[in-house]
């Protein structure tokens, strides 16, 4: 049997390298890629407390939340998309001004 | 058995998980990212969530991914630029991991988890999850709907501009 602690600690350590990955790449889609790391590291810390206490809902709320994700994604790759018809390009420091 | 899944999984997990985020080409990154992906899944499995195995199998690993995909191959954004070391953004993230890494020890060292795992019969636990989901969770299931078709609709407007232009 794994101990709770375990799955949490996968958990964090997910989310730790996503955080990583944000503040470190410069390119957008590789950020969006660590943004879903993030999310993946909670939705398993969400399974695994519903595991171990018994309870469904929060594999319900993991269910909502790649859903969320889904859309999400699907509406920041076309805006980036549509940024990179104006800009020619997708490194964020060069997308820092608010006027196109 | 289940105990070296476990650490097999999670390993090959949080290694991908360092091979996407440090990988120069996009490409590369997003075939790792589905390597997470698959291996969360196993996760999953492990904790007797078959449905959401499936799901993220199917929606982040195929849906997700390929979007992913498309849009880098779209771009044509798969030649990285040359690596130029930002320090600034190399000591932030340091900060920030560090703050994070010991938040999360103080966390786990000094918190009480329950570790008492109640069983459960894996069989039936699909059939409980889709109950609920259309009992006490419709609300919600049926607003998710409609915020899919809002994502939609945006994403046609954002992308659809090119026309006029």
């Amino acid at each position: 049997m794994i101990p709770l602690e375990h799955y949490v600690l996968v958990s964090a350590g997910l989310f730790i390298l996503g955080i990583a990955g944000v503040i470190l790449r410069r390119n957008a889609l590789i950020i969006y890629m660590s943004l879903e790391m993030i999310l993946n590291a909670s939705n398993l810390a969400m399974v695994a407390f519903s595991r171990y206490h018994g309870n469904l809902d929060g594999q319900i709320f993991v269910f909502f939340t790649i859903a969320v994700a889904a859309a999400e994604v699907a509406v920041g790759l076309a805006i980036i998309a549509a940024l990179f018809r104006v800009k020619q390009t997708v490194r964020v420091s060069d997308l820092s001004a608010l006027k196109l | 058995m289940e105990n070296a899944l476990f650490y097999f999984f999670s390993g090959a997990m949080l290694f991908f998980g360092l091979m996407t985020i440090t990988s120069r080409n996009p490409v590369n990154s997003a075939m790792f990212l589905v390597l997470v992906f698959f291996f969360m899944a196993g996760l999953f499995v492990l904790l007797h969530a078959f449905f959401l195995a499936a799901v993220q199998v199917l929606v982040y690993a195929g849906a997700i991914m390929v979007l992913f995909l498309f849009v880098i191959m779209l771009l044509n954004a798969a030649d990285e630029e040359k690596r130029r070391r930002h320090w600034l953004g190399v000591i932030a993230s340091a900060v920030v991991v560090g703050l994070l890494v010991f938040e999360f020890g103080f966390v786990l060292w000094s918190g009480n988890l329950d570790t008492v795992l109640p069983s459960l019969d894996a069989v039936g636990q699909t059939e409980a999850v889709g109950r609920l989901l259309f009992s006490s969770y419709l609300l919600p299931f049926e607003i998710v709907s409609v915020l899919l078709l809002a994502a939609m609709i945006g994403v046609i407007i954002l992308g659809g501009k090119e026309k006029k232009a």
